[in-house]
């Protein structure tokens, strides 16, 4: 007995050692160590042997299934790793081909990433962002604005009216949305309105529709001050942290003092002139670039809302307003107003 | 505005070029255009001349061969001017010399004689209109004298963009104040101050009357009378100042009307006394329909609103817009009757709107002037119809005058002016500022008392306005300080329906789509287009009354028009696919349901005129992924659509169902209403091929949503926790086979239905139609998902339900498939 165990063990050795894939050892398990094995079957019969043979016979072939187990399993990962290895190799592709598509990412319009760039500065100050109707009543575009009946700033922006309704018209700027902020709600306020606005008027450089950014701010102690301090801000974050500001008297009915603002020139850095010496050709030569219109709100506005406390010897404040388009062209290059509305993908895809 | 240098610093002269002066007005409130030369680029080499001798050329009839005393000598300038003779004083291009336009003058031979320079005419020189002859100055010149030193050469202008409430600074004289204001430059006396003698005979009374029958519309009428006139060109200064403003020179009565009105921003208008029949006047309201020939020869109808001068027999005059024909200065006149009326501001713009017709005077009273300035321009005009018509002033002045408004007396506080700008301003320079302005000024402790001037009445009427004129004098670029709010603000932030808008902006762009920014208004055939019927309110668009153009004339109801232009405009760009997204609005005229701006519902007391919702718009020509070596390229369909879509809504927290509808515009069995929340939010599906074909697209698919009821329904931000169960889930498939036409979202419901609590989730993951199965039948294959907080599940508790469903799928026509 002990010497058939011995020889089941070198067959089995001989076997297991010349086995060539992972499948092949498997029935060599079997085959050696399965249930059905001679060695299964002379362990399953030790009880039935003489006591004297129990013991040799028992440890021989115990120890016989052990070698074999530790040899299978150290074989079996030795083939393993060759076959994987095979299989790698196999896998291998031409990695030269191209990538399976994926959809890229597309683009948001270069106004609405201007308009979320002069939000985000200005959330940042503090401000909240409103809407307003884009078919206005002329109450809100023009007569709390300051523009009495027959004003004639009321002819200045041609301005597109709704058929049949004589009082409703798109509205020419994003002020209205100023008056309709403080009836909603009391002083302090801080807001913006950006959105679409209407003039009739079409050409390089203008648009019969255009977007702007309305600024309000109205306080105790609110001064012209701070509304330069706030453009310089607001200025310094869209185009850059050297930038300075000017202020320029002007006129509008709804403000008073009224300024126009200016941002130092970012292309001559102010100067007028480029490295060459030739005239800057984004400002003119003047180092100072027109951005839009602001003053101290006008009193006469705070009696159109004075029931919701705004009391125009108590309170004051600033308003400004701006084209996202105007901005965006400066910042980006954009040449001519109608690209924004001609919505070309060459064009769209450059700004994500 | 245009405004002579020369003529300026003879008021006030700032010691400074002009284009510095323009830096300086620009800073304090006055925008300077540009500043233009009017005439040659420089005065260098422009002379005054005597012509000594003048004969006819050897060769050339129409040349003359001069002789010209140019003070270094004398020299031969060959001369063509048919008016050229002996004993006249001209100006005088010396060789060297650049005319106008660039052109630099050399020696020249003509027809063989050689010019040593060149005699001017007015329009060479651009100081008058007359081409016809050579310019004959008066005899005060000196040969050899510089030409500048007796006409504006090379005269600077600066081109004033005035705004509208600066009426003042229409006139020379209301710009040299202010030009005084900010550079302390020394004034000038007001050109009125002194007036004319009337040494005419009689009285005016004897000549003319004038009727105020519409006194709101005209506060004030006044009228003088000329006799002894003569009528020929004015001087060469004043043509020249006239031309270097931009008006062309006519002769002596109407050049002294224009200058005038320059000079004071009043307009003023000659009649031909003898053309206005016993010389009555009366100021009334037109009839409707009535009609007048005006000065330029148009005949022009009114409507009852217009104001009329008119003399007994009708029309003479539209009131501040235009003389007429009937009454007009000509060569024959030898008595002028000067009108200097104040007109109703409000009532000229409207007119001359109506009319399309804008003068120099309209633009001037359409901003309303101050009564007080017809006497200071009938001053002024006398001494120059005097002076220069050889007239003779009728004694006495015709003035109808309403109530002429009292000046206003405005309290000016120290401490608001720094309260209101952030920077003192001491108290002796505010009263510095302002009474160099012309406004008179008394303190009052610490306050000032400010008395505003006519020429400022309409425009400072309150303490904010002085406020306002201190500072723009004192100067807002280097004064003041830049500072922020210090008041107590709020915090900043978008609302959550504007971050879920970003959001969902975001995720379309992720998603790779390209954003578009559409016309808000469309063409009238647009509804047409996309198959919307009459009655449909998206086919009663707004419908704007006055627009630039036809395609622009009806707010969109839809995104779809503009996503579908954009599309066809870039393939017929040569682009092959085209996947867009806008986020923006539409115009109903219905009204919308929902609250807050993306349902169209605006903060104030008065709601919003129109419903204009926020909606999301969607559109793919093409593939969504591009075709390549392992294949796809499959142009974008239905169902790619409805996935974006139901991205977008997962990306937001929302669940849309969509339910078989169709639109007019959409592929009428490949389309779906969204609904969010049980209600209808849009509508998602293939394009109609006649609608592609409209728009020249082979095929396109798209989907247009709410934005507020996604947003709505969106629970980004508000999630509450859900514990995970530690226990596993048990699936199991099955196969249902329906009715064709049953929608898989009734099988589901029927299975969710049938299911029992412990059934969480039943998603369909194929589709079978085919031979196996009878005609008009389709096998939907289901996962579905039993799960219980607390418990592992058993076989049987799985199986359990199994008859309920079958119950439930037999109300659909449905059944399991063994």
């Amino acid at each position: 007995m002990l010497d058939r165990i011995e020889q089941i063990e070198s067959e089995a050795r001989a076997a297991i050692e010349a086995a060539t894939g992972t499948a092949e050892l498997e029935e060599l398990r079997v085959l050696y160590l399965g249930r059905k094995a001679e060695l299964t079957g002379i362990l399953r019969g030790i009880a039935d042997l003489p006591g004297e043979e129990r013991g040799e016979v028992g440890a021989a072939a115990n120890r016989a299934r052990k070698e074999l187990e530790a040899l299978l399993s150290t074989r079996a990962e030795a083939l393993d790793a060759a076959e994987l290895q095979a299989r790698l190799v196999e896998d291998r592709v031409d990695v030269t081909l191209p990538g399976a598509p994926a959809r890229p990412p597309g683009h948001l319009h270069l106004i609405t990433r201007t308009t979320r760039q002069i939000e985000d500065v200005m959330i940042g100050l503090g401000y909240r962002v409103m809407e307003g109707p884009e078919i206005e009543h002329d109450y809100y575009n023009f007569t709390a604005l300051n523009h009495p009946e027959g004003h004639p700033a009321r002819m200045l922006q041609d301005t597109f009216y709704v058929q049949s309704h004589p009082e409703l018209l798109l509205r020419t700027h994003t002020s209205p949305v100023q008056v309709r902020a403080m009836e909603t709600q009391p002083p302090p306020i801080f807001m913006i309105a950006p959105g679409k606005v209407y003039r009739r008027d079409s050409d390089a450089t203008h648009s019969p529709m255009f977007h702007q950014v309305e600024g309000l701010a109205v306080g105790e102690g609110i001064t012209l001050a701070d509304l330069k301090g706030t453009l310089r801000e607001m200025l310094r974050a869209i185009f850059g942290g050297e930038r300075e500001t000017r202020m320029r008297p002007h006129f509008f009915p709804f403000t008073e003092p009224s300024v126009e603002f200016d941002v130092s020139c970012f292309q001559c850095e102010g100067t007028g002139k480029l490295g060459d010496g030739e005239r800057c050709n984004l400002c003119k030569g003047i180092g100072w670039i027109e951005i839009g219109g602001a003053g101290m709100v006008d009193p006469n506005l705070f009696g159109f809302v004075e029931s919701n406390g705004y009391d125009a010897e108590r309170v004051q404040g600033f308003a400004f307003g701006m084209g996202v388009e105007r901005i965006a062209m400066l910042r980006h290059g954009v040449p001519d107003l109608r690209r924004f509305f001609d919505n070309d993908v060459r064009v769209l895809e450059q700004f994500s | 505005m245009r405004v002579p240098y020369s003529w300026l610093r003879e008021y006030c002269d700032p010691g400074i070029g002009p284009e510095e002066l323009a830096e300086r007005l620009a800073m304090t409130g006055t925008e300077v255009e540009r500043v233009i030369t009017v005439g040659p680029p420089s005065a260098e080499s422009f002379v005054v001349g005597k012509v000594l001798a003048a004969e006819p050329h050897p060769d050339a009839d129409r040349l003359r061969v001069c002789t010209v005393d140019t003070g270094d000598g004398e020299r031969t300038i060959v001369c063509g001017a048919p008016n050229v003779a002996a004993g006249q004083t001209v100006p005088v291009a010396l060789p060297g010399a650049t005319m106008p336009g660039g052109q630099k003058l050399g020696k020249a031979k003509l027809r063989g004689v050689e010019s040593e320079g060149m005699i001017l005419s007015a329009t060479e020189l651009e100081v008058g209109e007359d081409s016809a002859g050579i310019l004959v100055l008066d005899d005060g010149a000196v040969p050899g004298q510089a030409l500048a030193e007796v006409l504006p050469v090379a005269e600077p202008v600066l081109e004033l963009e005035v705004t509208p409430n600066r009426v003042d600074c229409f006139g020379v004289y209301g710009v040299a104040r202010e030009v005084h204001a900010i550079t302390a430059a020394p004034l000038g006396p007001e050109p009125w101050a002194e007036d004319a003698p009337a040494e005419g005979e009689g009285d005016v009374g004897d000549y003319a009357s004038v009727e105020v029958e519409a006194p709101d519309l005209c506060p004030r009428f006044t009228a003088r009378v000329f006799t002894d006139v003569t009528i020929g060109p004015s001087p060469a200064w004043l043509q020249a100042r006239l031309t270097a403003a931009g008006q062309r020179p006519i002769n002596n009565v109407v050049d002294i009307t224009n200058y005038t009105m320059l000079l004071t921003a009043q307009p003023l208008h000659a009649f031909d006394l003898d053309r206005v029949p016993g010389g009555e006047l009366t100021i009334r309201a037109a009839g409707e329909g009535e009609k007048m020939t005006t000065l330029d020869g148009v005949e022009r109808t009114f409507d009852a609103e217009t104001v009329l001068v008119c003399d007994r027999n009708g029309p003479s005059g539209i009131a501040g817009i235009m003389g007429g024909q009937v009454s007009e200065v000509s060569d024959e006149t030898t008595r002028v009757l000067l009108e200097v009326a104040n007109w109703n501001g409000t009532n000229i713009l409207r007119t001359s709107r109506l009319l399309s017709l804008r003068s120099e005077a309209s633009s001037r009273f359409e901003k309303q002037l101050h009564p007080d300035l017809c006497l200071r321009a009938q001053r002024i005009a006398s001494r120059l119809m005097i002076e220069l018509c050889g007239a003779k002033l009728v004694p006495g002045t015709i003035d109808v005058a309403a109530d002429l408004p009292k000046p206003h007396r405005i309290v000016l506080r120290s401490s608001r002016v720094e309260g209101l700008l952030g920077m003192p301003i001491e108290r002796a320079d505010q009263a510095a500022y302002l009474e160099r302005l012309g406004f008179g000024v008394d303190a009052d402790g610490d306050d000032l008392v400010v008395e505003v001037p006519a020429d400022r009445h309409n425009d400072v009427t309150r303490e904010v306005d002085l406020i306002e004129e201190v500072a723009r004098v004192h100067g807002l670029d280097g004064h003041l300080p830049s500072t922020l709010p210090s008041s107590a603000g709020q915090v900043g932030g978008l609302t959550r329906e504007q971050r879920l808008r970003r959001r969902a902006e975001d995720a379309m762009r992720d998603l790779g789509f390209d954003e578009i920014v559409g016309w808000s208004f469309t063409d009238p055939g647009e509804a047409g287009r996309l198959r919307i019927l009459e009655g449909d309110p998206r086919a009663e668009g707004i419908v704007v009354a006055n627009p630039l153009s036809e395609d622009q004339s009806v707010m969109r109801a839809t995104l779809l028009g503009s996503l579908l232009d954009v599309a066809a405009r870039n393939l017929a760009r040569d682009a092959d696919a085209v996947a867009l997204f806008e986020s923006g609005r539409v115009y109903l005229s219905s009204d919308g349901a929902g609250e807050g701006p993306l349902s169209g519902h605006f903060p104030g007391e008065r709601p919003a005129p129109f419903a204009e919702p926020h909606r999301l718009g969607c559109l793919a020509v093409g593939p969504l992924l591009a075709k390549s070596w392992r294949g796809g390229g499959e142009p974008a369909d239905f169902f790619a659509l409805k996935a974006v879509l139901e991205a977008i809504a997962a990306r937001l927290g929302a669940e849309p169902a969509f339910e078989p509808a169709s639109e007019p515009f959409l592929h009428p069995g490949r389309s779906a209403q969204v609904l969010v929340g049980g209600a209808p939010a849009g509508w998602v599906g293939e394009v109609h091929p006649l609608v592609c074909r409209a728009w020249d697209l082979d095929a396109a698919v798209a989907f247009e949503v709410g934005l507020a009821a996604l947003v709505g329904a969106a629970s980004v931000g508000e999630e509450t926790f859900e514990d995970v169960t530690a226990f596993p889930a048990v699936y199991q498939d099955l196969a249902v086979v329906v009715p064709s036409e049953v929608a898989a979202t009734e099988v589901r419901a029927a299975i969710l239905a049938g299911g029992g609590e412990l059934l969480r989730a039943a998603e369909v993951f194929d589709l079978y139609e085919g031979e196996q199965l009878d005609e008009g039948r389709k096998s939907l294959a289901l996962r579905l998902e039993f799960r219980a907080a607390d418990r592992t599940l058993t076989d049987e508790e799985v199986a359990g339900p199994r008859g309920s469903i079958e119950a439930e799928l037999e109300k659909v026509g449905g059944s399991l498939r063994v």
